[in-house]
């Protein structure tokens, strides 16, 4: 009898705290690619709703649950749910992936973190144009990578599980850049 | 020489450098430069080509002459324009192009021999004997002339790169930038202002104007804080923006200030990226000299210059300062020097109408026509009618008028246009697409022009972006006249400066143009002219001008050379910042990363993953050695080997199936839930592109694997497939790559060593060759394939990722017991060849599925992607170059892969040319070389014995062609 022992993409190199800016590996439960098949996705956002509380969200956009369950636009017609395992229900009307362990999900809270993720993201992260709750598909340190703004100084930042270590390295220097900035 | 008075410095402040070796001291708020000249010292560098002594000869960053290198190894910078290094305590400076010393250079000798090395030099002296350039000439050259050098060792300096994102840019904070900030961000428009110097204010931070009745650069202050008060606004000082680019995004070099920058963690320099909706160039203007003969010694100092370091600094350059202008800016200057107490020996006008209501010396309507002194200015040679009357003066403030900083307008292709009534050159109309020029970068050079039209253009940048301008008032400023006559050049013997860092001189572009180089950009070329670091911005207008004159031709007509980014030199170091070390490329890990690194596997990059070479254990001293022995494992025990980096799409949808069908060449519809197929997947022009193991599980859902190297083309190619050729086909994927980590157990004993992991043990009834299905490892859901890559009884299990370094330890460590163990790439890669295996070597872009013998797959009874193009004539037959195993069977045992193959008998040239070998390895189990390869007619030749010849490396031997499968031919024992 073999009994395996579960590692997080983070572990051992979260949290880190430099400045005012803190790094965090999220554990986001679970999380599931949904893609609605052609022309399913009001059907889906209905059995979302029904089932999870979480209509689809627009693109750009996400849409709350409770208990932190959140659904992420992730692209052309796709969707990400984290939080709850999956209504057997949703594979009616879309692809269901599970991505649970796919991805490192980091979160980064305090003053400057928008100037920490500046040095790694072209986003445009301005308060008026990123708001909370929206979402984007982008390239984070030459990495393929989402990010959501969770509040007004915190993000959700996921990268592939394998560039864990990649994320926390450029992570660690980009808020050093800016904690030595700040201080002072 | 300190003179007396507050300037912007703070004398309690003293600060230690050195310059050469010798210790001196400054005060806080000095730049290098007004640090040298309070230290009276003038000589600071000597000149590109002929090692003239050269001295400081502006207050800003088009500095031409005072460079010098800074810092020690790693840290070791050159080219630092003295004039914009800040000054902090314990600065090391150096100056360049000497030896062995400054003041002694003996390469000065250069000097004697000037009239040999003028414009074309180059080009008409060395050009015999050919041989000679190389060898001989070019070493010597870079020798004699240049700059300052790098330290050869790696930078241990930090820098970073930052995005920014505004409504409006403002680049410059001179009085038109900080009216243009200002209205916007009373507009409510998100600014970033941009300032290359330590402090906003521009002119104003040189001058003695007021504006609203307060010294200006109080009044700037002021300004700057109410603007530092706003959220909206973000003001960058110290930094320069340097390019213009397509979509209003704009590069721009931040030098942070010496003590935040030796701060731990901080940068040195920043490199931005700023994407503005709209901006505002408000850089100002630069001020241009007058050539005349020898007025390149140190103590000729550009008359803003002279203001910059007597206002600003208190600094005097000169005990005694001649004047010498065409504008009225040389009496502003005589002004404020007189105001300051130092002695102005003369004024020099060279408008023959010009007056003076000054208290000096005045000559108007004279010129500068030479100077004496030795590695310093003594005296200025003026010319009258009656001859030449010599001017005791250590300093000499010159002034040809103002060239505005267009630059940035020239950065998408635009050219400047000429405006005669300031005899500049300005920036032309929508040169670059949502930049606004104001002041005096559009030639507007009064502070009350500028003040104005900062308001203006700002006004106009805004109401394009649909934001109201708010009232803003203009504030009281002068509004002087320029009243500037043109002079480019002293008429006289000599030589006269133009290009005061590359050497050239008035003569070298009048002899360009009776060589013919006429053109402006022919004229640059070959006089070397405005291609040093200052880019010409000291010298192109004035070139230009006295090439028109030799042409005789207008200035407009002659035109100007192309502005290029950048507009100040940047360091790579800033470009490439974080890219040293790790951070030149993400890594992406296996979760069996750490457990096989602990186990002294030397890594190897595929892609961006990091997978484990081989795995050495004590005693093993040669890669070949633990590689052997990881064959002979999984031939003969069990090996376990980590396959996650393989790409796994997941395939779902009513049409999935169908569009399987399509993008494959074989057929998957076909295939049964519970069991796997092998794929090849064609390119539209009939080549094969990638191939795979698809797996169904479930009526409408595969999963698809790519190779590790493919994996994100494939996937792109899904999606072009479905979004442009068959988007009535509703499918869906998803990578799920990340999601498993998938883990190769292959050997005879390879199904006893998982049924001691699998909750529920398999036999071979249930779990046939190519079968998968779901399984429970330790309570955990997993998934198995029974498929091999090895040509042994394989399995492939994968687990959720979170649990991927559990398992691969414990897998490991049953194979050991078995006499098994983990094998790596190496180890994997001589297994798939004994076994004809192909990879990425053998399809590498060039080979169809007939070439890798696989014809039959490309189905007959549907259509796919690449199907028609594959059947295209010369795409199959006789003639092509068709997979085959080889072996040496000469005396040379020894196969190398790209070495070439040629039938027996003929000689190794290009027209006889058989084939190639792709891959080749050392097979354990037939205690020899096997390798494969591509041979015209291969198929046919079975049996035939060829030459290899590997030009490249000497190597010759013979091989015999062979079947591709040297090992189980049959595949007993895949399928046992």
């Amino acid at each position: 009898m073999v009994e395996l022992v579960a590692k997080s993409p983070c572990a051992g190199l979260l949290p880190l705290n430099i400045g005012e800016v803190v790094a965090s590996e999220v554990a986001p439960g679970a999380m599931t690619a949904l893609a609605p098949y052609a022309g399913r996705a009001e059907a889906l956002s209905q059995a979302l709703e029904a089932a999870h509380g979480m209509a689809l969200p627009a693109p750009g956009h996400s849409t709350l649950g409770a208990e932190g369950a959140r659904v992420l636009w992730f692209g052309r017609e796709m969707a990400l749910m984290m939080g709850p395992a999956p209504d057997s229900g949703l594979a009616a009307h879309a692809a269901v992936s599970d991505q649970s362990d796919a991805w490192a999900v980091v979160r980064l809270d305090g003053p400057g973190a928008a100037d920490v993720l500046a040095r790694l993201t072209p986003l445009d992260l301005r308060a008026g144009v990123f708001e909370t709750g929206q979402t984007a598909r982008t390239e984070l340190a030459h990495m393929a990578a989402s990010v959501t703004r969770v509040g007004a100084e915190s993000f959700v930042l996921m990268v592939f599980r394998a560039f864990a270590e990649t994320l926390v390295h450029d992570l660690k220097i980009a808020m050093q850049g800016v904690a030595a900035r700040r201080e002072g | 020489m300190r003179i007396d008075g507050a300037g912007l410095i703070n004398r309690e402040r003293r600060l230690n450098f050195t310059f050469d070796g010798h210790s001196y001291q400054g005060v806080e708020g000095d730049t290098l430069a007004s640090a040298l000249l309070a230290n009276d010292i003038r000589l600071v560098g000597r000149s590109f080509k002929y090692h003239r002594p050269r001295g400081v000869l502006t207050a800003g960053p088009e500095e031409p002459n005072a460079l010098v290198t800074t810092g020690l190894s790693g840290a070791q910078e050159p080219n630092v324009r003295a004039t914009t290094q800040e000054l902090h305590e314990g600065l090391m400076a150096r100056s360049q192009n000497r030896w062995p010393s400054l003041a002694a250079d003996l390469l000065s000798v250069n000097d004697l021999f000037a009239p040999f090395l003028g414009a074309g030099f180059y080009y008409k002296t060395f050009m015999w004997p050919r041989a000679f350039w190389e060898r001989v000439y070019e070493p010597m050259i870079r020798r004699a002339a240049g700059l300052g050098a790098l330290s050869g060792e790696a930078n241990t300096d930090k820098y970073e790169k930052v995005f920014a994102h505004c409504d409006l840019l403002v680049i410059g904070s001179g009085p038109a930038g900080l009216m243009a900030a200002l209205t916007a961000a009373r507009a409510g428009a998100d600014v970033i202002l941009a300032e290359s110097d330590t402090r906003t204010g521009g002119r104003l931070t040189a001058e003695t104007h007021e504006v609203e009745g307060m010294p200006g650069h109080i009044w700037a202050e002021d300004v700057t804080d109410e603007l530092r008060e706003m959220d909206n606004v973000r003001i960058l000082t110290r930094t320069t923006v340097t390019g213009a680019y397509d979509q209003g995004t704009y590069g721009a070099i931040e030098k942070l200030s010496p003590a935040m920058a030796a701060r731990s963690g901080a940068p040195r320099e920043c490199f931005w990226r700023i994407v503005a909706r709209r901006a505002v160039l408000a850089a100002g203007a630069l001020e241009r000299p007058v050539a005349f003969r020898n007025n390149d010694r140190p103590g000729v100092m550009m008359a803003s210059a002279v203001r910059a370091y007597v206002n600003r600094w208190r600094v005097s350059p000169g005990r005694a300062v001649a004047v010498f202008g065409n504008n009225d800016g040389a009496h502003r200057t005589a002004a404020d020097l007189q105001r300051a107490g130092v002695h102005v020996a003369a004024l020099i006008d060279s408008r023959r109408d010009a007056a003076c209501d000054l208290d000096v010396p005045f000559y108007p309507g004279r010129q500068v026509c030479n100077t004496d002194g030795g590695r310093g200015l003594e005296a200025v040679s003026v010319a009258a009618a009656s001859g030449i009357e010599k001017i005791q003066a250590d300093c000499l403030a010159i002034s040809g008028g103002w060239n505005p900083s267009v630059h940035l307008t020239c950065h998408m292709g635009a050219r400047p246009a000429w405006d005669p009534a300031i005899a500049a050159f300005v920036p032309g109309r929508d040169a670059v697409p949502g930049l606004h020029p104001a002041g005096a970068a559009r030639g507007r050079f009064s502070t009350r022009a500028c003040l104005e039209d900062g308001i203006a253009v700002a006004g106009a940048a805004l109401a394009e972006i649909d934001r109201k301008t708010p009232e803003v008032s203009v504030p009281a400023a002068e509004d002087g006249a320029y009243a500037i006559a043109p002079l480019w050049a002293v008429p006289g013997k000599g030589r006269a400066w133009l290009d005061f860092q590359n050497d050239v001189t008035v003569k070298d572009v009048k002899q360009a143009a009776t060589e013919n180089f006429r053109s402006v950009e022919h004229m640059k070329r070959y006089t070397t002219q405005g291609m040093a670091t200052d880019q010409g911005k000291n010298s192109n207008v004035q070139a230009l001008a006295v090439l028109a004159d030799a042409t005789g031709r207008a200035i407009p007509e002659t035109g100007t050379t192309t502005f290029r980014p950048p507009y100040v030199p940047v360091s790579i170091a800033a470009m490439g910042a974080g890219a040293q070390g790790q951070g030149f490329a993400p890594r992406r890990l296996t979760t069996s990363h750490h457990a096989s690194v602990k186990r002294g596997a030397p890594m190897i990059e595929v892609g961006l993953w990091y997978r484990p070479s081989y795995f050495p254990r004590s005693g093993e001293t040669h890669w070949r050695q633990s590689c052997d022995r990881e064959v002979g494992m999984v031939r003969e025990s069990v090996g376990v080997a980590d396959v996650s980096t393989l790409g796994k799409i997941d395939v779902q949808g009513p049409d999935a199936a169908a569009f399987l069908d399509f993008v494959y060449c074989n057929t998957f519809s076909t295939l049964k839930v519970g069991r796997v197929r092998y794929g090849l997947m064609l390119r539209q022009d009939g080549h094969v592109m990638d191939d795979g193991t698809t797996a169904r599980l479930g009526d409408s859902h595969f999963l698809t694997t790519t190779t590790t190297a493919a994996a994100g083309q494939v996937m792109r190619h899904f999606e072009y497939v479905h979004q442009c050729l068959r988007p009535d086909l509703d499918v869906r994927f998803v990578s799920v790559t990340e999601q498993w980590a998938q883990f190769a157990v292959a050997g005879p004993e390879s199904r006893e060593l998982l049924n001691e992991v699998l909750d529920a043990p398999i036999t071979s009834a249930d779990w046939p060759f190519m079968a998968c299905g779901p399984v429970r490892v330790g309570g955990v859901e997993g998934r198995l394939f029974r498929i091999s890559f090895s040509g042994e009884h394989g399995y492939e299990i994968a687990v959720p990722a979170r649990y991927g370094e559990s398992l691969f330890e414990d897998l490991v460590a049953r194979a050991e017991a078995r006499g098994g163990g983990a094998y790596g790439m190496e180890a994997l890669n001589v297994l798939r060849i004994e076994k004809g295996f192909i990879t990425h070597a053998e399809i590498h872009g060039r080979t169809t599925a007939f070439d890798i013998g696989m014809g039959r797959m490309v189905s007959a009874r549907k259509d796919c992607i690449g199907k028609p193009a594959s059947q295209r004539p010369g795409l199959t037959g006789e003639a092509r170059e068709q997979l085959v195993g080889l072996r040496p069977v000469g005396e040379v045992q020894e196969l190398l892969a790209g070495a070439h193959l040629f039938t027996r008998g003929e000689a190794a040239v290009r027209e006889n040319d058989q084939g190639y070998i792709t891959s080749v390895g050392f097979s354990p189990t037939f205690g020899q070389v096997l390798g494969l390869g591509f041979l015209r007619n291969g198929r046919a030749r079975h049996g035939e014995v060829v030459r290899m010849v590997d030009h490249l490396r000497g190597s010759e031997t013979l091989c015999m062609v062979q079947d591709p499968v040297q090992f189980d031919e049959k595949g007993e024992r895949l399928r046992g």
